[in-house]
């Protein structure tokens, strides 16, 4: 394992970013999130992710401002460090060494050095239970300090966070778990426990789900499973407590929180509504409703302008104290599962997956940013439980990026199976994909594979389903539509003893169809639509298939389910090799001859990365994730690698990302890369008193320069200059048109930086 | 355990009466009970909601208020009158009119000096509680609407008044007005309705709490007469007339408000920051028991009491204040009254129900065949309706066993009628010369050969009145030796003739000898009231059963406990028996069982085999099904002395006829509710 050693699996782009609750900065002008590995930020009135603190080894869970200094956030990961960061310039400030895994953080104005972590006390991972420590940190100047000085508050916590708050002033602790509320005075040290019945004759269901204080009096609000709020008051008494009773959520109450006036209380659950409970008069409530997935969290800002909720569909939504909502910050969607592959959209190297229910959703791994959704149902989706939808199962993009094939589907069972392929054609003009042509009845049967030919010229789609055929689709060719536009028709069917096809594939010039009908691969040539040749190697139904690329291209690979994995030489349509492995997913990589295999068994996922030429792997990385990986991708690289390391040379052209099956988008980094991206952020230092902005970037660094050039006596050397003025007008270029500043100004800064090399050029004969 | 072939009688359309008003005596842990039809209740709050005392209603006599001053209770209604009562004889002692036309409200101040009642003409009116009566002191400032609600401040020096859009604050001392307050009314359509202050309540440290029908509760500062806070209590989107939001406090701490939803909203006076004195009112605890309007609610020691249009009185216990959980503190809702509505003819199958303003005779019907449930050979039969003369509803009723003769009884007159019954021809004559002690009773009973009558009087005496063909002649009074005032409110004849019981509200019974006519003996007083009693018809035992479900064996012959009664006061009852929630009602005995004692209450029926083992709180106490399925040898081992029989629900009476059949008078309450008025109509989520 001495290969792997610099590259690593991380969480980067596409990541939750609706894991904890979102922190708005005291400013209200940065909106911070936890997002895998980093801590992202984003501006509030612009929606642009800014930049992101990066550091951590593993998932960020959770984030809170330092109660100390309002420009410095401290975060805490499963990697068992606590980091304060300031998060407008990015930069570490300090890192704590706990030394287990860290799930929650809490701060409170009253105790000054004192962090409130929740930790994992169980060994094993069945019997979870949490422990709640309040952790005093050392006073040293080091970048890393050990923190050792640890003390439980209490154990038999809720392991979710959000049970768990501070009251008034940071007096006493709430926590909540199953039916039980506890307060934790730490003056007096002394807890008070507070127990509601499971149910009640009327059904209800009173676990407590969430948990909020009053910020000024002694009131805690805590949600419930059914639906109920209920406001705590007096509950230094063991008898005399009381409590009243709130119920307008039909479901569990996610989230609750106080505004930072306490006059108002705001609740979210999976109606996606937003409630705003006005404090005493209970009655009183304003709603925002529609706003998308499902509420996880809700926070404010302290200036109580601002209220920002994350939801189950990984948004942010940033709402004004007036409630009307300002901001949306998109990641990538997450269903519940992802029924088509991961794709690459060729045009725009997006990523292409489910999104919202009945659409997909293109997604820009490299900015990490959320592009837009493609309504392929075109029907409106209803919100309950049990109800059969229409969703995309399957989709293809053809090579140019210009066609674009979906499958919908709906009924589990295949009595009432409803489907529809549709193919979709780019529209140059509104740079997005049009409706070309439904086909309703494609097959008698559920499809089960699609793609599209390989190559430049014509484009086919070949679709195989269960009904035993597989279709290859045309455009144009049908005689009987006497009309202008090119829509699809059939161009042939195939079949093959009866049997029911598993999979199909294009080589990587279009010239052979494979076709593999359960233990039966068949080679098609798709000019004649004659079969070429069979290739059969039992036992086991052959499961993916693909093609090598390159210098590769005359192999090909299968799997099945009997953990064979095999390569056939289609030049002497003979068995290459074949290795016993349980592939769960072969992908190749478009750009090279490389083919990256994930095998899970014994509860683990491995990659392998081979070339089809020969069976040695040329990477291997063991235990990758705990889960089954059923998709996988390559995506390209903007500017590659030049790696020389045999280990790292297969990332150097595309990147591979993988899903996991609860929904985490995770991709491999190597070393040197990371070197690279954290010393661009370390150049990241500008001074307080301007946020980064795009605005910023382009008059702040000019200033700078310009201050340079006052300060600096002797002259600047030629080359650096010359880049700084083209840096100027790259920024110019590249920012967004309604955030640049008035053209007055830019003109002469445009024309400026035109000058620069003319001092330069000036300065020479002073020389 | 025996088998009865039994009568289950749906046809008595008994209509409980909707509560109007409630007042709670702290000193005496007594609350009266005002009702739609005009009759007063007093139930007893500490021994398990006794209902001690029923003081029937007239026709045309709207109760709007109840106070207590002191230990006497008194009443303001619509027909302009106050009434105080006179609770040991159970019956009104007076009305005076307030001439300012119908009375809306009465409060009677801390001290209990003063009664201020508010009248439609918009006067305050100021009466003196004197010795014996009530004496007419002044008016204060006349305002031009009609004064809906009234509260005096703890000292007595002011008063709140409720109003048609204001609330206006009175100087005692000078008859003035301090302070007007002025109401809301409610937003959009109701903005033309007039917001009525139903309730107020005015505190000590001069907050003033109002309850009006836009829905608010509201409080006000009576030193510079500004709201301070609302609360909004019904749902806004419900505009309807008689929004009614009555408030009573206690304590200064705690306040409930009533809704016409069903729902009573709890208010407490609770410090913001722990620890310190900085109170405010909040409202914490919704309650739904109720599914029409609450007209009345109050607060107790340990519990919420509401009553309401749907005649059901709710005791919703407040877990904070109790000190333990127990069967006497749990929720509780009393439907029925406690006493009997119902008497049977055993030996001629008739049965006379008791409405407030009239009597129903009806025959049983007959039936053949065997089985589970038998074919009515004979529908029952209505014989009589007999109206009422006057304006008073009965008190009480009865029929004699062999069914010839019928007494009732108002609070001013008894009639006695003689039936005559011969095939379908039904007669009945007035026995027009009834002896002049027979003017009124509280209770009546017949002997068992139904040659004599019984008349509970005043002053714990009863009366002694034999029947014969040509008509009645007073025999004697029976008098107790304890001299106790309290009316009686059951009489138990025995089977021989030979002795009657008399139970009265101080819980004493007196046991009479009734050929000698004197006094036999005097049952130890028990701490719980008397329920339901009978004398065993071959033993001559007087059997009790107490509202606390405790019972007592008491052998007349030999003036003592007998030893059945001893052990089960040693051993103890069940838990499952204690912890039921209505009291006996009913005491029979069957004669072809000696041993066996059919006791009933509103849910169940129950036989007792004194001759059987008692069960103690490990054993099971619904053990009939487990015995069913255990071979006929080991049952007996396994069996204990009650049975109970839960086929019945909503019992208003059970009656062992002569012919071994039994009379079971259910009145279903999903059948009171349909004859209910429609409650408010409100939105349920999901429908």
């Amino acid at each position: 394992m001495v290969e792997t050693s610099d590259i690593r699996v991380v969480r980067c782009g596409g990541s939750k970013v609706n894991l904890t609750p979102p922190i708005i900065s005291s400013d209200s002008r940065f909106v911070l999130c936890t997002s895998g590995d980093l801590v992202k930020v984003y501006s509030t009135r612009t929606e642009e992710w800014l930049h992101s603190l990066q550091g951590h080894t593993n998932q960020v869970t959770g984030i809170t401002l330092n109660p100390a200094n309002h420009l410095q956030v401290y975060s805490c990961s499963v990697d068992g460090t606590v980091k304060l960061w300031d998060f407008i310039d990015g930069i570490l400030i300090k890192t704590f060494v706990i030394g287990c895994p860290l799930f929650a953080i809490y701060v409170s104005e009253k105790h000054t050095g004192v962090l409130f972590l929740h930790v994992s006390m169980a060994t094993d991972s069945k019997n979870e239970c949490f422990q709640l420590v309040s952790v005093h940190l050392p006073k040293s100047a080091e970048q890393e300090v050990e923190a050792k000085e640890m003390s439980a508050v209490s154990s038999h916590i809720s392991k979710n966070p959000s049970c768990t708050a501070f009251g008034r002033g940071g007096e006493y602790i709430a926590f909540a778990r199953h039916l039980q509320l506890n307060v934790y005075f730490f003056r007096k040290q002394k807890t008070y426990s507070f127990s509601l019945k499971a149910t009640d004759k009327k059904g209800a269901k009173n676990a407590f789900t969430c948990i909020a204080c009053h910020p000024t009096d002694d009131c805690i609000a805590t949600g419930h499973e059914d639906g109920k709020i209920r406001l705590w008051r007096n509950f230094i008494h063991k008898k005399e407590y009381t409590y009243s009773t709130q119920h307008w959520h039909h479901n569990a109450v996610n989230t609750l929180c106080f505004t930072p006036e306490g006059t108002h209380l705001l609740s979210g659950g999976i109606e996606s509504v937003l409630v705003q409970w006005q404090y005493g008069a209970d009655n009183r409530k304003e709603f925002l409703p529609r706003l998308g997935g499902s509420i996880l969290h809700i926070s404010a800002s302290s200036d109580g302008q601002l209220f920002c909720t994350s939801h189950s569909d990984n948004k942010i939504t940033v709402i004004e104290s007036s409630f009307k909502v300002c901001g949306v910050i998109q990641g990538l969607v997450k269903g519940d599962a992802v029924l088509t592959d991961l794709m690459i959209d060729p045009r725009s190297k997006a990523l292409v997956l489910n999104g919202k229910p009945g659409h997909l959703q293109f997604y820009s791994l490299l900015r990490d940013k959320h592009l837009y959704n493609l309504d392929i149902v075109q029907q409106e989706y209803i919100y309950e439980a049990g109800l059969d939808q229409f969703e995309v199962v399957k989709a293809a993009f053809d090579i140019k990026g210009s066609w674009l094939a979906t499958v919908e589907e709906r009924g589990k069972k295949s009595s009432d199976l409803e489907f529809f392929l549709k193919l979709w054609a780019f529209d140059e003009r509104t740079q997005s994909f049009v409706l070309n042509t439904t086909i309703t009845a494609a097959h008698t049967d559920r499809i089960i594979s699609m793609c599209f030919s390989s190559s430049e010229e014509t484009t086919m789609l070949v679709t195989a389903a269960e009904d035993s055929q597989f279709k290859a689709w045309c455009q144009g060719a049908d005689a009987d539509t006497q009309q202008d536009q090119n829509f699809w028709s059939c161009d042939f069917v195939g079949s093959y003893h009866k049997l029911n096809p598993t999979n199909c594939s294009f080589s990587a010039d279009s010239s052979l169809l494979a076709v593999s009908f359960q233990e039966v691969i068949t080679i098609w040539s798709p000019d004649t639509w004659e079969m070429l040749t069979t290739l059969c190697q039992p036992p086991g139904v052959i499961r993916d298939l693909c093609f090598g690329r390159l210098s590769c291209s005359k192999y090909l690979l299968g799997t099945t389910t009997k953990n064979l994995l095999c390569c056939w030489n289609l030049l002497t349509c003979e068995l290459e090799w074949s290795t016993s492995v349980d592939v769960s997913k072969l992908q190749p990589d478009p750009f090279s001859e490389n083919v990256a295999a994930f095998s899970y068994q014994s509860k683990h996922t491995d990659l392998f990365v081979f070339k089809p030429s020969e069976p040695r792997p040329l990477f291997t990385n063991k235990n990758v994730c705990s889960e089954k990986v059923h998709r996988a991708v390559f995506v390209p690289r903007e500017e590659p690698l030049n790696s020389c390391d045999e280990s790292t040379q297969w990332l150097n052209r595309s990147q591979l990302y993988f899903l996991t099956q609860n929904m985490d988008l995770l991709t491999f980094s190597t070393a040197t890369e990371e070197d690279r991206m954290l010393s661009s952020s370390k150049q990241l230092v500008i001074d307080d008193s301007v946020a980064v902005t795009p605005f910023y970037l382009l008059l702040g660094k000019h200033r700078q320069q310009q201050q340079k050039l006052n300060t600096q006596s002797h002259p600047v050397s030629d080359k650096p200059q010359q880049t700084q003025g083209s840096v100027t007008i790259k920024e110019l270029l590249h920012t967004p048109a309604h955030v640049l500043p008035a053209a007055s100004v830019l003109c002469s800064m445009f024309v400026n930086s035109f000058l620069i090399s003319n001092t330069g050029v000036q300065q020479d004969p002073l020389r | 355990m025996g088998e009865f072939k039994v009568h289950r009688v749906r046809f008595f359309d008994y209509m409980p009466s909707g509560i109007r008003a409630l007042a709670f005596n702290r000193d005496i842990e007594r609350i009266a009970v005002a009702r739609m039809d005009g009759s007063v209740e007093v139930f007893h709050c500490s021994d398990r909601f006794f209902q001690e005392k029923i003081i029937p209603g007239r026709e045309q006599c709207g109760i709007e208020g109840l106070s207590w001053v002191g230990e006497r209770l008194f009443s303001a209604g619509l027909n302009g009158g106050i009434t105080e009562y006179d609770l040991t004889n159970q019956k009104v002692k007076y009305t005076v009119d307030a001439y300012g036309g119908p009375i809306w409200t009465i409060a009677g101040n801390q001290q209990g000096t003063h009664l201020a009642v508010g009248c439609e003409d918009g006067t305050v009116k100021l009466f003196e509680v004197n010795e014996d009566k009530i004496q007419f002191e002044r008016n204060l400032d006349r305002q031009k609407s009609r004064i809906i609600s009234l509260s005096w401040h703890p000292s007595g020096s002011k008063i709140a008044a409720g109003m048609m859009d204001m609330i206006q604050i009175f100087n005692v001392e000078t008859g003035h007005s301090v302070h007007r307050l002025l109401a809301d009314r409610g937003v959009g359509t109701s903005r033309s309705k007039e917001c009525v202050v139903w309730s107020v309540v005015y505190l000590s440290d001069g907050t003033i709490i109002s309850g009006d029908s836009v829905g608010m509760v509201k409080l006000w500062d009576d030193q510079t007469g500004t709201l301070i806070k609302s609360h909004n209590v019904t749902k806004c989107d419900v505009i309807t007339s008689y929004l009614i939001v009555p408030l009573e406090w206690q304590n200064e701490d705690s306040l409930v408000a009533g809704t016409s939803e069903g729902t009573v909203v709890q208010f407490q006076f609770i410090s913001m920051v722990l620890g310190k004195d900085d109170k405010e009112w909040v409202r914490t605890r919704t309650f739904k028991n109720h599914t029409h309007d609450i007209r009345a609610v109050a607060e107790i020691t340990t519990a919420v009491v509401s009553g309401g249009m749907d005649a059901q009185l709710v005791v919703r216990p407040l877990l904070d204040k109790v000190e333990v959980r127990s069967a006497a503190s749990a929720l509780r809702k009393i439907h029925f009254p406690h006493r009997r509505l119902v008497s049977c003819a055993r030996k001629s199958g008739l049965m006379l129900f008791q409405y407030p303003g009239h009597l129903e005779l009806w025959r049983l019907g007959e039936s053949e065949g065997k089985g589970s449930s038998l074919f009515v050979k004979r529908n029952p039969e209505k014989l009589l309706h007999l109206k009422v003369k006057g304006e008073d509803h009965i008190r009480c009723s009865a029929v004699s066993p062999c069914g010839e003769w019928i007494v009732y009884s108002t609070a001013s007159s008894l009639r006695l009628y003689r039936l005559h019954c011969d095939n379908n021809n039904v007669s009945i004559t007035k026995i027009s010369k009834l002896p002049m002690v027979l003017s009124s009773a509280n209770q009546l009973c017949f002997s068992s050969d139904s040659s004599h009558l019984f008349s509970a009087s005043t002053q714990s005496s009863v009366h002694l009145v034999s029947l014969s063909q040509s008509g009645c002649k007073f025999v004697g009074t029976l008098k107790p030796k304890s001299g106790s005032h309290q009316a009686i409110h059951l009489l138990a004849a025995s089977e021989d003739g030979k002795w009657l019981a008399s139970a009265n509200s101080d819980h004493e019974v007196h046991i009479y000898n009734l050929q000698t006519r004197k006094a036999h003996c005097t049952v130890p007083v028990y701490s719980s009231a008397v329920t339901a009693m009978g004398i065993h018809p071959t033993t001559n035992c007087l059997f009790m059963m107490y509202a606390d479900q405790q019972m007592c064996e008491y052998s007349i012959e030999q003036k003592q406990y007998t030893d059945w009664s001893r052990m089960v006061q040693r051993k103890g009852l069940h838990r499952f028996w204690m912890e039921r929630d209505t009291p006996c009602l009913n005491v029979m005995f069957n004669p072809q069982h000696p041993s066996h004692v059919i006791l009933h209450d509103t849910y169940m029926l129950c036989i007792i085999d004194q001759s059987l083992p008692l069960p103690d709180d490990k054993t099971q106490f619904y053990n009939q099904l487990t015995l069913k399925s255990l071979p006929e040898e080991q049952r007996k081992s396994h069996s204990h002395a009650f049975k109970v029989c839960k086929t019945f629900k909503d019992i208003l009476c059970v009656e062992l006829m002569s012919d071994q059949s039994l009379v079971v008078v259910e009145r279903p309450l999903e059948d009171v509710a349909s004859q209910l008025p429609a409650p408010i109509k409100q939105k349920k989520f999901a429908t």
